[in-house]
């Protein structure tokens, strides 16, 4: 073993000054500088190859990732599902994208604390129920007379709130109550009783959902009152493409793109986008889903924190449920049943917010209900049963996951 | 003397970043080669490539005089190599003897044949002298003993080669000393030894030779006698270092900043009481166990303590963590990366996560990032930290140190009154360690409070004004001036222990 240093004279900085000291190091040890992020060898092409594969980084990095994976989604199937660009088939994916994207919002806070809010479409039915209870301005004794809102609650001229003034506002606070309720429920439960998300919120799937079809067996509650389903589907700007040869346009040739929904829809998310990233409480909620031990020993107020995600979870499933049921037109206890969950996770976990918590953006869902919207629409466009469609869609989350395993590396290599 | 393996210009280099570069180097048969080196320069990377879990980019291993390539850890293990690592890769929901089988059980009619499990791992841990039952469970085995049993693991794979990675970080003295008599056990049954350690002083007492490396080469290599502990760090850091402790610049106040008085919690601690000047590090000296950690969470308020009482300049502290942060209280804790750190999280959100509302703007606590963005960066430089985008490199990107030094900015950003360091240089290499005291220093000199808890002696006598010995959840002595004295801190810490 030889005494002396061995030590080569070279000007090597201390070991992790991050990218941007690489990028000044002197040259003598930037070998494969242009390629150290992707491991490409040195060679003749490796300038463009790196470059490229930088590119395909950036992209894969990028906030609008799922939203080019959209575009260029349609762009494939275009060719093959013409009809995917008609204007009634495009007013139809925007209005199918609107409520999902309310529920889709409330979802994405829970999932960045790395819990899940299964109870979502439980609170889905149960406020469409209360809504419809409430709101109703008629009713028919031959369909609900085994339920137990008949004769109390619900009449043949309708709900308590039928015909009062204000009546509709007071209608639609109470479904967001009956939310509100629902996941301070669930937040009690996960925050201070530390009961684990998955199972508060599975049995309130369950047992809310159960409540709500109880209270009217299953049944439909309608007729609601215009003003309410003005909600579901009223317009503000539409067109009209056909000829004007006449001097009443039908109907069922107007498409609808800038609805209520629409605007209810972007209003929720733009708050909720501001609230996550730019005030104390969204860096909270980052804390908490990042690592709970440290954010309580640093003082944030982990249980408030958790009790509040689990609220607006909820609220927004309430909210979600307004716009369901003012397009179906009807309060209905099943509204948020079966596969729709899948839906609404998928879309968050597609735009990219982890289920391990600490990572989620509003915009990354914004975009992750998008493509899953279209998913569904090209699906039922090619003629495909349900089964096929769930399985496909089963798929594409299972390649959602991946993607994201993906990311996760790649924003750990950049960093280092 | 043989050399049992060889690093013949082996080099190894991550996205065109060398971690290795072409180190030469024999490990002598037989013997115990201590590989030392600050974080970050290299030691892993250069055993990975041994354990067969990293490929090398360029050189080779020679093995006994041939060549030497596993394509994995299991055809490094088959070969003779055993890596011991510093969290160890044990199943705690299994047992003892199970977990020695782990990776190929004895069967009898296609079953796992129990008792001859049982009676091969008695006779490892007899070899080791280790009194633990083969049906034990790990999860129910202090951290010596589980160690021990990694150990077995090794014997038992009949290795003849075994490395250990930083084994006694999570070690009392006294499971320390054990370790050793087991390393040289080891070695008298012809084993050799690769031994990693920031503990220098054990390096200069275990090993027969030393290897030094820095900046992934290898900057000497001698038998062990020719190192001292200076020049060890000397060619550790490539510079000296004025002693190993920073000259102190504060004294302490009159006035009393921190008062504990007859805090008892059954069980846990009993009648702990004393006072903390402006401007003095107190040191708090304990084993494993004697319930240090415990009283540092109780004085945070994260555990509940049934008697007695907590003040900041004069005023009681009560409820959790949130009130007594805002009381003036920091806390360092032992556990960097479960409670200092969002691991994932870019540094800047790290810093700022104690002091976010203090950014919050009416009405909905919208944060005034350029602020936090000015804050941020004057903290990240006022501790030296050593990194390159706060606001996009995340903390687990950083070196053990500068992780640490994150940890007590994020407090800094705060201007606690009261600071307690709960082990703040474990795992840190001696350079950081050099910067975290004179970060306590400075916390000290701007007339803050400091607790600083720690189970190195060494580093107590070195930085504090006061040392206090806790043994068994109480107060059982202290030392009012340096100079203080190893034998007599250490003899009063066990004389309750024994």
């Amino acid at each position: 073993m030889s005494e002396p240093a061995r030590s080569v004279p070279r000007p090597l900085p201390v070991a992790g000054p991050g990218g941007a000291g690489a990028r000044s190091a002197p040259p003598g040890i930037g070998r494969a500088d242009g390629a150290r992020a992707h491991g490409i060898a040195a060679g003749a092409r490796h300038g463009i190859l790196a470059r490229l594969s930088r590119r395909a980084g950036d992209l894969l990095l990028s906030d609008y990732f799922v939203l080019y994976l959209s575009l260029a989604y349609v762009l494939v199937l275009l060719p093959f599902l013409p009809t995917l660009s008609n204007p009634a088939n495009l007013s139809n994916v925007l209005s199918n994208m609107w409520p999902l994207l309310v529920v889709a919002v409330g979802q994405t806070f829970v999932l960045t604390i790395a819990g899940i809010d299964l109870s979502q479409g439980s609170v889905i039915g149960l406020a469409s129920v209360v809504g419809g209870a409430l709101l109703a301005v008629g009713g028919s004794g031959a369909v609900l007379e085994n339920a137990p809102l008949w004769g109390t609650v619900l009449t043949e001229e309708g709900g308590p709130l039928a015909g009062v003034p204000y009546g509709l506002l007071v209608g639609i606070v109470a479904m967001l109550v009956t939310g509100a309720i629902i996941g301070l429920i669930n937040g009690v439960s996960v925050a201070y009783l530390n009961m684990p998300p998955f199972m508060v919120t599975l049995v309130g799937l369950i047992g809310i959902g159960a409540f709500a079809i109880w209270l009217t067996q299953s049944e439909n509650i309608r007729p609601l009152p215009d003003s309410f389903v003005e909600l579901g589907k009223g317009d503000l700007v539409s067109v009209y493409l056909g000829a004007q040869d006449e001097p009443r346009i039908p109907r069922r040739q107007i498409y609808s793109f800038v609805t209520y929904p629409m605007v209810i829809a972007l209003l929720i998310a733009i708050g909720a986008h501001l609230l996550l990233s730019r005030t104390v409480f969204g860096r909270y909620v980052y804390a908490i889903g990042a690592n709970r031990r440290a954010a309580e020993i640093s003082g944030v107020p982990v249980k408030r924190i958790i009790v509040a995600v689990f609220i607006i979870s909820a609220v927004c499933a309430a909210a979600g449920s307004i716009l369901y049921s003012a397009r179906l037109e009807a309060g209905r206890p099943t509204l948020g049943e079966g596969a729709f969950l899948l839906d609404v996770v998928g879309a968050v976990v597609i735009g990219g917010t982890s289920l391990f918590g600490g990572k989620g953006k509003i915009i990354w869902t914004v975009w992750g209900v998008l493509f899953f919207v279209l998913l569904s629409n090209t699906l039922n466009l090619m003629n495909l049963s349900s089964f096929h469609i769930d399985m496909v869609k089963g798929g594409v989350i299972l390649a959602a996951a991946m993607l994201d395993v993906l990311r996760t590396r790649l924003m750990r290599e950049r960093a280092i | 003397m043989t050399a049992l393996l060889r690093f013949d210009d082996l080099s190894k280099s991550f996205f065109g970043v060398s971690a290795v570069d072409g180190v030469t180097l024999d490990v002598p048969e037989y013997g115990v080669l201590g590989l030392i080196g600050e974080n970050g320069a290299g030691k892993s990377t250069l055993m990975n490539m041994v354990g067969g879990v990293v490929e090398p980019s360029g050189g080779r291993m020679l093995w006994r005089g041939e060549p030497y390539a596993p394509r994995d850890a299991a055809e490094a293990s088959a070969r003779g190599v055993a890596f011991i690592h510093q969290e160890l890769n044990l199943f705690f929901n299994l047992t003892v003897a199970e977990n020695l089988f782990v990776d190929g059980f004895p069967k009898r009619f296609g079953l796992i044949d129990r008792g001859a499990i049982r009676r091969r791992a008695a006779e490892l841990m007899e070899a080791l002298d280790l009194d633990v039952s083969p049906d034990a469970l790990i999860e129910d085995l202090s951290a010596g003993e589980r160690q021990l049993v990694e150990i077995a693991k090794a014997l038992h794979r009949d290795a003849d080669l075994i490395i250990f990675d930083e084994p006694t970080t999570s070690l009392t003295p006294r499971e320390t000393v054990r370790l050793f008599e087991v390393i040289g056990r080891l070695k008298a049954q012809g084993k050799t030894i690769i031994y990693i350690s920031h503990v220098l002083g054990d390096v200069a007492a275990l090993c027969t030779h030393i290897a030094v490396l820095r900046d992934g080469t290898l900057v000497e290599a001698a038998p062990a006698e020719a190192f001292t502990i200076p020049r060890m760090i000397h060619a550790m850091i490539g510079r000296e270092l004025s002693g190993l402790f920073p000259a102190r610049t504060a004294r302490p106040a009159e006035e009393t900043v921190f008062s504990v008085a007859a805090l008892s919690q059954p069980g846990v601690i009993e009648d702990v009481s004393f006072e903390i000047k402006g401007g003095e590090i107190l040191g708090l000296f304990g084993l494993m166990g004697s319930g240090r950690s415990e009283l540092a969470r109780i004085l945070f308020g994260l555990d509940s303590h049934q008697g007695g009482a907590i003040a900041i300049d004069g005023r009681p502290l009560s409820g959790g963590a949130r009130e007594r942060i805002a009381a003036g209280l920091a806390f360092v804790t032992e556990d960097r990366r479960a409670e200092g750190l969002m691991m994932d999280a870019p540094i800047a959100d790290n810093l700022s996560l104690v002091s976010i509302a203090r950014f919050g703007r009416t009405p909905f606590a919208m944060i005034d990032t350029e602020a936090v963005e000015a804050d941020t960066a004057a903290i990240a430089d006022q501790v030296r930290l050593k990194a390159g985008n706060i606001r996009r490199q995340p903390a687990k990107s950083l070196s053990g140190g500068n992780q640490q030094k994150v940890v007590i900015g994020k407090w800094l950003m705060q201007n606690p009154r009261v600071f307690i360091l709960d082990e703040p240089t474990r795992g840190v290499d001696v350079g950081a360690k050099y910067e975290i005291y004179v970060l306590a220093d400075r916390l000290a000199a701007a007339g803050g409070a400091v607790l600083f808890i720690s189970s190195e002696i060494e580093e107590l006598m070195g930085v504090c004004d006061r040392i206090l010995v806790m043994s068994q959840g109480e107060i059982v002595g202290g030392f009012d001036a340096p100079p203080f004295e190893q034998s007599a801190i250490l003899s009063m810490a066990f004389r309750q222990a024994a």
